[in-house]
């Protein structure tokens, strides 16, 4: 049997994948940005030094990192509202669940890159009279941050991947739009393939910007 | 917020999560086995120096690591009929998507672990009239498997989490028997929370291990 | 051109063990051996001298295609290794390879022991996975070699435990005990602490008793004039000056052998 591939439903309906496209690049941003927030504040959370702070940053950093994000769409989409009363857009429950999500791995790349400071940075601002507060701010985050960019931009495209989830909370980002137009023209294979196509190019582009980032940031780790 | 939770509906379907499990299971064991060999080869043919095969393998990696498991499955549950003219189960087509996903990410590690050994470990082996796969089985993997098992233990809780996503091409793992049995029971919040639950409870120990293992190499390493 | 070929050494008729005929080797651009012509014979010790760079390790690579020559010929007693390809460089098949390998062992600089096995499965290693010699066979042998080396009771340690001359030792015994017919020692002891290097040196020096073939690299001229039957002072990737180690080590003919020698002011015979 050969597969006749046929293109034409793709072209004629380019437009509406470009929407999705646009959708999931959408979502991406605005969870990215609010994972990191989260991420920054889970992670200052773990490295605190009373364990009010500490054991509930570490519980949420963990749980998230070893449950499925699909579990969490489900949840903030059909569960959440039960519980506040308010319902959310897909979209809503979708940024939710992925800046969550995302901001616990977010933390643990905070984490790694502030634990990574040398000792003698800490006991240095300590011997000036810094509070940990002000250490963190003057001393320690300027010198891990440059560490902390590609991990991060990493964990980034991952979210960019996860994304596609939302489709299954009928959220139109690139992936549920495909759905759609597979029904609509029974052309499920060229679509899909098109769908693989256009996340590939974005994320290997990405990906390609990113290495030329680090290889920016090691040069002038080297200086 | 007085919502009043029901677990016990939910616990009273236990059976039917179990049997959701055993699938979630039983698709974690077979793409992760099939993966964790299968990475070799493709790990082997991305650091060599040959042309074809690196290039063959470095698109294998970068094609299934720069696009969403949830469009790899959908994409090979149709495929696979239309250029194969076999039907497979979805059971199938998710197993072999996650399998064929697993192995890439295992082939970087498979890489980076060869990579790690001193150059002089392959020359000895030569030197003494040894074949490259005597060389990996003898020399080569029983040095730097040790040093791979943390990033194999991380993309097992990788794709532990990831089985989740073949409920969406029907096959009834754990998180279809959980979409099934939250509309069911009309308890969504209960059902999702309990079943992330068990995801947690199956998945967390893993990453324990892989930190336990992480401080021992570096320790060993100090 | 002071290359003499030393046709006294090998009887008219004898077959040398190992022919070398215009051996060059390019990496890229930079062409490191530039057309080496040797003929060794049975039980010829070679001590290959010249300074860092003049391409003493790629020639003995070359010989067992750990690296593999741009152009020339390499035969052993009489049947060459490899094919010419298309660009005049040597291609061996990896069976060819590796029958060639158990013929001529290879010491190096850094041991390159294997640390997750003991000593005595690092030697048994080659004759078994290599030559499919069954293990009681092959664990006998390994002794023995151990033995010969002066490190039988170490047999059980790994090669972590012990000092970097007894590791070296080790390396020695593994590379005997696959029986090969020429043995290659690249600068065997450059990387011991001075104590340490007399005890790999008697090692070798007992292998030359009994009349094995062997090509050693080495900065220690001392021990060449007393090891060797021929010397060689390789300079940018040709034989400059060959002969006996008197001729070379004690009347150098050419200025660069001189000017080399010199710099070893403190070394006596
Ligand atoms: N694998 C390689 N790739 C590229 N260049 C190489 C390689 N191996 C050796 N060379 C180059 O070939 C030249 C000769 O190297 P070689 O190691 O044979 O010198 P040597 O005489 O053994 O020096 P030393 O006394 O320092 O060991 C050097 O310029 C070196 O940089
Ligand atoms: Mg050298």
């Amino acid at each position: 049997m050969q597969y006749v591939w046929d293109f034409r439903p793709v072209w004629l309906n380019f437009g509406v994948l470009l929407e999705g496209l646009v959708n999931t690049l959408k979502l991406s941003g605005f969870s990215i940005g609010l994972g990191l927030v989260i991420g920054l504040v889970l992670a200052m959370g773990r490295l605190a030094p009373t364990r009010f702070l500490s054991i509930p940053a570490t519980a949420i950093i963990e749980f998230y990192r070893n449950t499925p994000p699909l579990v969490h769409f489900f949840w903030y989409f059909y569960g959440l509202p039960i519980l506040t009363g308010i319902s959310l857009t897909p979209f809503a429950a979708a940024a939710a669940a992925l800046s969550v999500q995302s901001g616990a791995f977010f933390a643990e790349v905070f984490r790694g890159g502030i634990v990574s400071v040398e000792r003698g940075q800490w006991e240095a601002g300590r011997a000036i009279g810094m509070g940990h507060a002000q250490l963190m701010r003057r001393v320690i985050l300027p010198q891990a941050f440059r560490r902390m960019i590609p991990p991060l931009m990493e964990r980034s495209f991952e979210l960019v991947k996860t994304t596609s989830l939302a489709a299954t909370l009928t959220y139109g980002e690139l992936v549920y739009k495909a759905m759609v137009l597979a029904t609509q023209t029974y052309r499920p294979m060229e679509i899909y393939s098109t769908v693989a196509v256009m996340f590939f190019t974005v994320l290997f582009l990405a990906s390609l910007g990113m290495r030329a980032v680090e290889h920016r940031l090691a040069r002038r780790a080297a200086r | 917020m007085n919502y009043s939770f029901q677990f016990g509906e939910i616990l009273a379907n236990g059976d039917l999560l179990l049997r959701g499990l055993k699938l979630t299971v039983l698709l974690f064991v077979l793409a992760f086995s099939g993966a964790l060999v299968c990475g070799l080869f493709i790990g082997v043919a991305r650091g060599s120096s040959r042309r074809v095969p690196n290039l063959i393998a470095t698109a294998y990696i970068e094609l299934f690591r720069n696009t969403p498991v949830l469009v790899q499955l959908i994409w090979f549950y149709y495929a696979l009929p239309a250029l194969s003219g076999w039907q497979p189960t979805a059971f199938t087509a998710a197993a072999l998507g996650l399998f064929l996903n697993t192995s890439a990410y295992c082939a970087e590690i498979w890489r980076a672990g060869l990579q790690s050994l001193p150059a002089g470990q392959w020359e000895a082996g030569r030197a003494i009239g040894m074949s490259e796969w005597q060389l990996l089985r003898r020399v080569v993997v029983p040095q730097a498997l040790a040093r791979m098992v943390p990033a194999f233990t991380n993309r097992g809780v990788e794709l532990a989490k990831m089985t989740s996503i073949a409920s969406t091409i029907t096959v009834q793992e754990l998180m279809y028997e959980a979409k099934m049995l939250s509309t069911q029971t009309f308890l969504p919040l209960e059902t999702f929370t309990v079943v992330a639950v068990i995801y947690f409870v199956l998945i967390y120990p893993g990453t324990l291990a892989a930190y336990a293992l992480e401080r021992r190499l570096n320790s060993k390493g100090a | 051109m002071a290359n003499v070929l030393p046709a006294d050494v090998l009887p008219a008729d004898a077959t040398p063990v190992l022919a070398v005929e215009g051996l060059r080797k390019s990496f890229g651009t930079n062409e490191v051996l530039k057309g080496i012509d040797l003929k060794v014979g049975a039980g010829e010790r070679i001590a290959i001298l010249g300074s860092s760079g003049s391409g003493k390790s790629t020639f003995l690579r070359c010989i067992n295609f750990m690296e593999t020559p741009s152009a020339g010929r390499i035969a052993l007693d009489g049947t060459p290794i490899g094919t010419e390809g298309r660009n005049g460089a040597l291609t061996a098949k990896s069976g060819e390879l590796r029958r060639l390998r158990t013929r001529v062992g290879m010491i190096f600089q850094q041991f390159n022991l294997f640390p997750h096995m003991s000593v005595l499965e690092n030697v048994m290693e080659g004759p078994v996975t290599v030559k499919g010699l069954p293990k009681a066979e092959a664990r006998a042998k390994a002794q023995d070699y151990l033995k010969r080396v002066g490190l039988a009771e170490k047999a059980d340690q790994y090669p972590q435990r012990l000092s970097g001359g007894q590791q070296q030792r080790v390396a020695i015994a593994r590379a005997l005990a696959m029986e090969p017919e020429i043995l290659l020692f690249d600068e065997p002891t450059s990387s011991l602490d001075p104590e340490l290097v007399g005890e790999v040196l008697d090692v070798i020096l007992g292998l030359s008793r009994e009349g094995r073939t062997m090509l050693l690299v080495t900065h220690e001229l001392g021990f060449a004039y007393h090891f060797a039957t021929r010397v060689l002072f390789l300079h940018e990737g040709r034989i400059h000056e060959q002969g006996t180690p008197d001729e070379v080590l004690k009347n150098p003919r050419e200025e660069r052998t001189q000017a080399f020698l010199h710099r070893f002011s403190a070394f006596h015979f």
